[in-house]
């Protein structure tokens, strides 16, 4: 007997061609764990709030949902209110948008016991405390007053958790539940997962377009695509020989630490030198401002053809710092660029200068005028800088070169896929012929198969025009894929930087390695290496004295509190810890 | 939040200077003076009079004095009715027109949220088209349309109201006024209350709350009301100030001796001191209201409070 049996589920939408749910069938045992995967749009959180009886009222829905002998389409709201939070809970996946932020979390769980009558109301404020306590908040007492905003997310994560399990549901639904999380906190929120499904016996239902998150914790897969069902069945087997071929191109795209590095090789010659960069900002508080060092004294070199992986969790100030570099926020320290200084400034800085360094952003449609078409967005920057009269023709060319056809040229932005808006932001941004292009999360928001051609597209462009690329990103299988170096920044300072290579094989800064330990990998054989670290990012505005990391270090000694350590700059990797050469952190 | 008040209170004076330096000298530079008349008086007895209220001095130095007398809390003395300080004239006409603006923004809001809830509940169905409907025309209408309408419907032809406030007694005398007064503030809240409930409604944290299984009724009054209030405390600041301070046509209509006729009557008669004192007077509690409005904001929106 399943414990929810999906039949034939259908979902429409007036004014759309096409279903995003089309004819989709599936069951869940009791206390199983059920991966459900495909990319943005293939309909899976259509399902789970199909599911939730959450649709929209203008959505025509079709089939059946049961929970046990209960119909849960076309029930009345009483009726799924009984069913809500006791039979089925939901965890989504922004926490911070998901929590009212107006209300303390302590009370917005009291009201779930208080609505349901899980307890009497006497007892309410020690269950909530006792359900902290069980999805490790620390110091919960203290925490039912505060505000979601004043949690980090995996702390919102794990009240959200919370409110879900308070009822007891047999089913829990989890909808992205780690996308907007660091890895280190990925790794952390996926074991209290595990953790409650083993205490509990509740089935999971664990929705995501991230292989490796649900190769480590799921039973059985379900592979979505466009709407439809194109593949059922165990994981470890799907894994190792899929059938459909979108799960063929989904493993084919996974992004993976254990490949291999770029092959293409970087030049010998500096462009871009930063020695000592810091900045600040002034935290404005009542009466006053606290300084708050978002980088500091930071060295980073550049060479011609290079690709210059930055990767931290946020927080981690390489935002800050290529922000910076770019002169769109003050800062301190000297940079040479193509053998001149570099104003600090954007307004101070020649023209040449701000030809040579571009930048591309996470978000490609709002870094794109609304207002303008495509073939005058790539245009534009020919014509800032004087050269109005091939100016459409070279930014037809340049389109065509990153896979941008003729038709969408006089396109808005918000007529063009994710992926095709990023790919005409890096038009925009090497239409010029810049010696440094700088990408913040350029990939972040693009779903797999798109961010592989994304990433491949940089690749080519910097084979064929040598540009130096720094690439600013959390994911370290980015990293691994594109980066020649890597620097790693942990609260405003390097920890370490390392040719690619070096870095995978042999980190010498543990939390360089608590990072690659994080990395859950697209394969079920291999999960073995979990080792969550434990706590979070600390705050900026009051570091811990020493090294930054001590806190959270397995390695740290008397000396890492008292004593921040040296960046050391080696011809093979530079680090910056007290015992880089004592340990050994290699794989 | 006690020294932000004080920070808040303190900050106001510059705000304060500003407007009472712009007032009295656009006061001042309008043609004529307040002892202009059809009768030309004699250039002696202009003098004496001028010397008496000390217009013969220089622009500075009249408001250097003006200045003076505001810190001793005098608003200087009527030009035009004698005998009067300005202070007392406030101090008599305010309580009128306070009694009134306070009824009908009590009324306003009470009326005004609850339709707003109503319309956003049923949002795009008739019933909120109706609302929706008869609110833009509350709000087109002038209020010295609606004011003379209600005085013939419900005072000459119906005879069940009285049609001043003068010839009545009682509480009968209030109520057409009031309604007179709430009506277009009652369109205002009614329209910001069901596009704001009808945003909140439409957030994730809502969507997390009816996943929990909450009953929608618990929804709103815990989870919505209090986030859709916030557009409408921003409205309601400068609004309850105005009311407050008096509306000029219904003060007219109905005949109540309120500050808003002694506003017009001041700036009229160009009696400076008088329309400079109710300038002042009502930029106080417009500042004290914005102050008392951020206030509520920081005790509604945790995110503003300072840490």
């Amino acid at each position: 007997m399943s414990l929810l049996k999906v039949q034939n589920l259908q979902v429409r939408y007036p004014r759309s061609d096409g279903a995003v749910v089309e004819n989709l069938s599936f069951s869940i045992q009791k206390g199983e764990c059920l991966g459900l995967v495909g990319e943005s749009g293939s309909g899976k959180t259509q399902t789970a709030m199909a599911i939730m009886g959450l649709l929209p009222t203008n959505a025509k829905i079709g089939g059946s949902v049961l929970i046990e002998q209960t119909e849960i389409l076309g029930a009345s709201t009483a009726t799924l209110n009984q069913i809500r939070a006791r039979r089925i809970a939901m965890v989504f996946q922004d926490p911070l948008s998901a929590l009212n932020p107006y209300i303390c979390i302590g009370s917005q769980l009291q009201r779930i016991l208080l609505e349901h009558k899980f307890c009497p109301p006497n007892e309410a404020v020690q269950r909530v405390l006792a359900m902290l306590t069980k999805v490790g908040l620390p110091d919960p007492d203290r925490q039912f007053r505060v505000f979601p905003h004043q949690l980090s997310g995996g702390m919102r994560q794990r009240v959200m958790i919370g409110a879900a399990l308070l009822g007891a549901p047999d089913l829990l639904i989890a909808d992205e539940p780690t996308t907007a999380l660091d890895v280190t906190v990925q790794a952390q929120v996926l074991t209290l997962l595990a953790s409650i499904r083993e205490e509990t016996d509740a089935a999971l239902l664990l929705i995501t377009h991230d292989l490796s998150v649900v190769a480590g914790h799921c039973d059985r897969l379900l592979v979505m695509d466009r709407g439809r069902l194109v593949e059922e069945g165990k994981t470890a087997k799907i894994f190792a020989s899929p059938s459909s071929d979108k799960m063929k191109a989904l493993l084919a795209v996974a992004p993976r630490i254990d490949r291999n590095a770029p092959t293409t090789q970087a030049g010998d010659d500096v462009v871009l030198d930063a020695r000592d960069i810091s900045v600040g900002f002034k935290e404005r508080r009542l009466g006053g401002h606290k300084n708050l060092h978002a980088v500091r004294s930071t060295d980073i070199s550049l060479r011609r053809g290079e690709t210059l992986a930055i990767v931290g969790e946020s927080g981690s100030g390489k935002t800050s710092l290529v922000r910076a570099l770019v002169g769109l926020i003050p800062t301190t320290g000297v940079v040479s660029f193509l053998g001149d200084r570099l104003a600090a400034t954007v307004g101070a800085r020649t023209a040449l200068q701000h030809r040579n360094l571009q930048m591309i952003f996470q978000d490609p449609l709002a870094s794109l005028n609304p207002a303008m078409r495509i073939v005058n967005i790539v245009a534009e920057p020919l014509i800032v800088h004087g050269e109005n009269t091939q100016a459409q023709a070279t930014a037809t060319a340049m389109l065509a070169r990153v896979g941008i056809s003729s038709e969408y040229l006089y396109r808005f932005p918000h007529e063009l896929s994710g992926g095709q808006a990023q790919r005409v932001a890096i038009a925009r941004a090497l239409i010029l012929k810049p010696a440094v292009l700088i990408c913040d999360e350029a990939v972040a928001a693009l779903d797999g198969t798109v961010q592989e051609e994304i990433l491949n597209l940089l690749q080519a462009e910097q084979a064929q025009s040598g540009v130096a690329i720094v690439f600013i990103t959390h994911d370290l299988a980015v990293v691994r894929q594109l980066g020649h170096r890597v620097a790693v920044m942990y609260m405003g300072r390097l920890c370490e930087v390392a040719d690619n290579d070096a870095l995978f094989s042999r980190p010498r800064h543990p939390y360089t390695r608590a990072l690659l330990d994080a990395v859950p990998v697209p394969d079920p054989d291999i999960q073995s290496t979990h080792r969550s670290l434990i706590g979070e990012v600390g705050s900026i505005l009051s570091p811990p004295s020493g090294c930054p990391f001590h806190p959270r270090c397995e390695h740290a000694i008397v000396m890492c509190s008292d004593r921040l350590p040296d960046f050391r700059e080696e011809p093979f990797g530079s680090v910056a810890c007290h015992r880089a050469d004592e340990l050994d952190l290699g794989y | 939040m006690l020294r932000y008040a004080c920070l808040r209170v303190l900050g106001a004076i510059p705000t304060l200077l500003l407007v009472i330096a712009i007032a009295f000298l656009m006061v001042h530079a309008a043609p004529g003076g307040p002892f202009d008349s059809e009768r030309v008086l004699p250039p002696d007895i202009a003098a004496n009079i001028e010397r008496a209220y000390h217009l013969d001095e220089p622009l500075s130095q009249q408001f250097f004095r003006y200045l003076q007398g505001l810190v001793q809390g005098d608003l200087g003395p009527s030009f035009r009715y004698r005998d009067y300080r300005v202070s007392d004239i406030i101090g008599d006409a305010f309580p009128q027109s306070m009694r009134l603006g306070a009824l009908s923004m009590l009324l306003a809001f009470v009326v005004g949220v609850s339709l707003g809830i109503a319309a956003a509940l049923r949002k795009n169905t008739l019933f909120d088209r109706l609302i929706s409907g008869v609110a833009m025309i509350g709000i087109s209408v002038p209020i010295f349309v609606v004011a003379p309408l209600m005085v013939l419907v419900f005072a000459v032809l119906l005879d069940w109201l009285p049609a001043s406030f003068a010839s009545g007694n009682g509480a009968s005398r209030f109520i057409l006024p009031v309604i007179a007064l709430a009506l277009p503030q009652i369109a205002y809240i009614t329209r910001l209350t069901r596009a704001s409930l009808i945003e909140v409604l439409q957030s994730d944290y809502i969507r997390t709350a009816r996943a929990q299984g909450l009953k929608s009724a618990s929804i709103i009054r815990y989870h919505a009301i209090k986030p859709a209030m916030l557009p409408l405390l921003s409205y309601l600041g400068p609004a309850i100030a105005a009311v407050l301070t008096g509306s000029v046509v219904v003060e007219q209509v109905f005949g109540i001796p309120g500050v808003g006729q002694f506003f017009i009557s001041g700036a009229v008669n160009r009696d400076y001191t008088l329309a400079l004192g109710i300038t002042i007077f009502y930029a106080a509690i417009v500042i004290a209201l914005n102050l008392v409005v951020d206030l509520l904001y920081g005790y509604l929106d945790p995110r503003t409070r300072a840490r």
